[in-house]
């Protein structure tokens, strides 16, 4: 008993000790970080009202007796708006659409138990990872002077984005298949494309159309600003409504984007929940 | 290997009446997977012919990256390498700091909006959805409010990043502590312990190095979205990529693409040896 209580109060002592100097390795990232991030708390105390005073001033003057016209005024440019919005989507869906090619052609010749050649895996992950590393903003930036202003560089930019993203998340799921069926395809005398039709795309497809759904979501958020450096979607007029101080068009859009946002989330959250019960019927 | 594409003597009509559902779909299957592949790809072409796509154009814009890739090589910081690893630097803190902000307001929101700490239908579905709201809108959009209240600079971005991930890290950490094996805190309710106790010796316990895991996740994940906030100007690598592309100094953006290659990697694989001691697994917490 003796025993037992001083094997259990040297090991509490040791995990209290590493706990401890966690800490403090912690404070020290955390006081570091805060230097070379310019935090100044006071700084945040004195301008805070200003984050309350901007929301009170984008806020729109809604009276209850005139609320008909007051939200006409305040959705003055609703036509427009909601355009913006439909091609801001439409921007989301091409690049997830793209992406979703680029990523799925991609994948299996970086997967380690489908792929026996090191040199074609090294070079497609690495391809991967250079593609999901560089922000799709940058990508737009760079297509913005290579393509013209408009919709289709960002197009581009996200699908670039997406490719490395969404490929490195199907190599993972092909990676954790069964390879039974594999086995078996191979057995059979299928060839390499066979073997991936029939053999991994059953296992992998609900997991790879879950994945594309997320990055759907994902892609409608990035193009609502991927309009900042002029690549299209509703970013343009929100950025300029912002610079230039109209604050009801500013809560305006951004109401119509958060709402675009909810609707495009829960429906494709239906979509992914029926595509799990499809997986495990 | 040499009988690859002969086909065995097998007995293909009895097994097609032996097996109906392995064998081709039912014609319904089939045309409404055909259905929903032609829809899917209509979509796309209508897409695109509304944002006036055209081969000519991606020729020409092809032909224009090309010249931009000629001028990127070498990578060259010219002088400005001092300016370029500070921002780096600050791009780091504001993914770190941001990250870490999130997690302490997101942790007492999470617990507050998990269904087992606190019962209330009311209580769970606003929380949730305001937790949505908040984050639905992007970083650059809270980056560009957070501006107009502390002025241009880094601590924009790490509020900006902070207000982002509340949303977010509060739904997952929610979920997390709703995930929690009962049994713990059935054992903490038997020895008496009060709501307190319960959470802290019953579910915080299991549910902490899961969360301590999503954190890391975010923190990598913020490491690429604090790469981009300098564009509207609220500090980090941001700013100087965007000024280096408008004047077209090809050489110093591809510099400072490799340089933000090598920070996420360096992250990633940082981060991922942390997961790893945390949680024990290769499981990625999605």
């Amino acid at each position: 008993m003796q025993r037992l209580r001083s094997s259990y109060e040297r090991s509490v002592a040791v995990r209290r000790r590493q706990g401890t100097l966690g800490l403090f390795v912690l404070i020290a990232l955390i006081a570091a970080a805060g230097y070379a991030g310019e935090v100044s708390l006071s700084k945040l105390w004195a301008h805070i009202g200003n984050f309350t005073g901007y929301f009170s001033r984008i806020v729109p003057e809604l009276a209850f007796q005139t609320f008909a016209t007051d939200l006409d005024e305040w959705m003055w440019n609703i036509g427009r708006w909601v355009q913006l919005i439909f091609d801001t989507v439409l921007i989301a869906y091409c690049g997830t659409i793209l992406g979703f090619i680029g990523g799925f052609s991609l994948c299996f010749f970086a997967t380690s138990n489908l792929m026996p050649s090191r040199a074609v895996r090294f070079s497609a992950r690495r391809l991967l990872e250079f593609l999901r590393s560089v922000p799709d903003l940058v990508f737009a930036l760079i297509f913005v002077y290579a393509f013209r202003l408009g919709p289709i560089p960002g197009v581009l930019a996200i699908a670039l984005h997406s490719t490395g993203a969404l490929g490195k998340l199907f190599t993972e799921a092909a990676e954790n298949i069964d390879m039974q069926p594999v086995e078996g395809s191979r057995a059979c005398g299928g060839g390499w494309l066979q073997t991936i039709r029939f053999a991994v795309l059953p296992q992998v497809l609900p997991t790879f159309a879950s994945y594309t759904l997320l990055r759907f979501e994902i892609n409608v958020r990035g193009s609502s600003v991927i309009g900042f450096v002029g690549a299209g979607g509703i970013g343009q007029d929100y950025l300029e409504a912002i610079r230039q101080f109209h604050y009801s068009d500013v809560s305006a859009i951004l109401v119509l984007i958060v709402i675009t946002v909810f609707i495009i989330d829960i429906a494709t959250e239906r979509l992914r929940h029926s595509l799990i019960g499809f997986e495990t019927p | 290997m040499t009988g690859r594409g002969r086909r065995l003597p097998v007995d293909y009509d009895g097994l097609h009446r032996k097996y109906p559902g392995y064998m081709r779909g039912s014609r319904f299957a089939r045309l409404s997977a055909l259905l929903v592949f032609v829809a899917l790809f209509g979509l796309l072409i209508f897409a695109l012919g509304r944002f006036e796509f055209s081969f000519a154009r991606i020729a020409y814009g092809m032909q224009r990256l090309g010249e931009f890739a000629r001028l990127m090589f070498p990578p060259n910081p010219g002088t400005q390498l001092h300016l370029y690893l500070k921002g780096m630097g600050e791009t780091l803190a504001m993914a770190f700091l941001g990250t870490l902000i999130a997690a302490a307001l997101a942790f007492p929101i999470g617990l507050a909006a998990a269904r087992n700490v606190l019962p209330n239908f009311l209580a769970h579905f606003l929380i949730r959805r305001g937790m949505d709201t908040v984050r639905s809108v992007d970083t650059l959009i809270w980056a560009l409010i957070w501006i107009n209240v502390v002025g241009l600079g880094p601590f924009a971005g790490v509020l900006a990043i902070a207000s982002t991930d509340v949303g977010a890290l509060a739904k997952l950490f929610s979920e997390t502590i709703e995930n929690v094996d009962r049994k713990a805190e059935d054992g903490v309710i038997a020895c008496g312990g009060g709501v307190l106790a319960r959470i802290r010796f019953g579910l915080l316990p299991e549910a902490l190095p899961v969360m301590a895991s999503q954190i890391l996740y975010f923190i990598e994940s913020n490491t690429r979205s604090a790469t981009i906030v300098g564009i509207v100007g609220a500090g980090g690598i941001g700013l100087y990529i965007t000024e280096s592309i408008r004047t077209l100094d090809w050489d110093k953006a591809a510099f400072i693409i490799i340089l933000i290659l090598i920070t996420v990697a360096a992250i990633d694989f940082i981060s991922s040896r942390l997961r790893l001691a945390i949680i024990g697994t290769r499981a990625a917490p999605l």
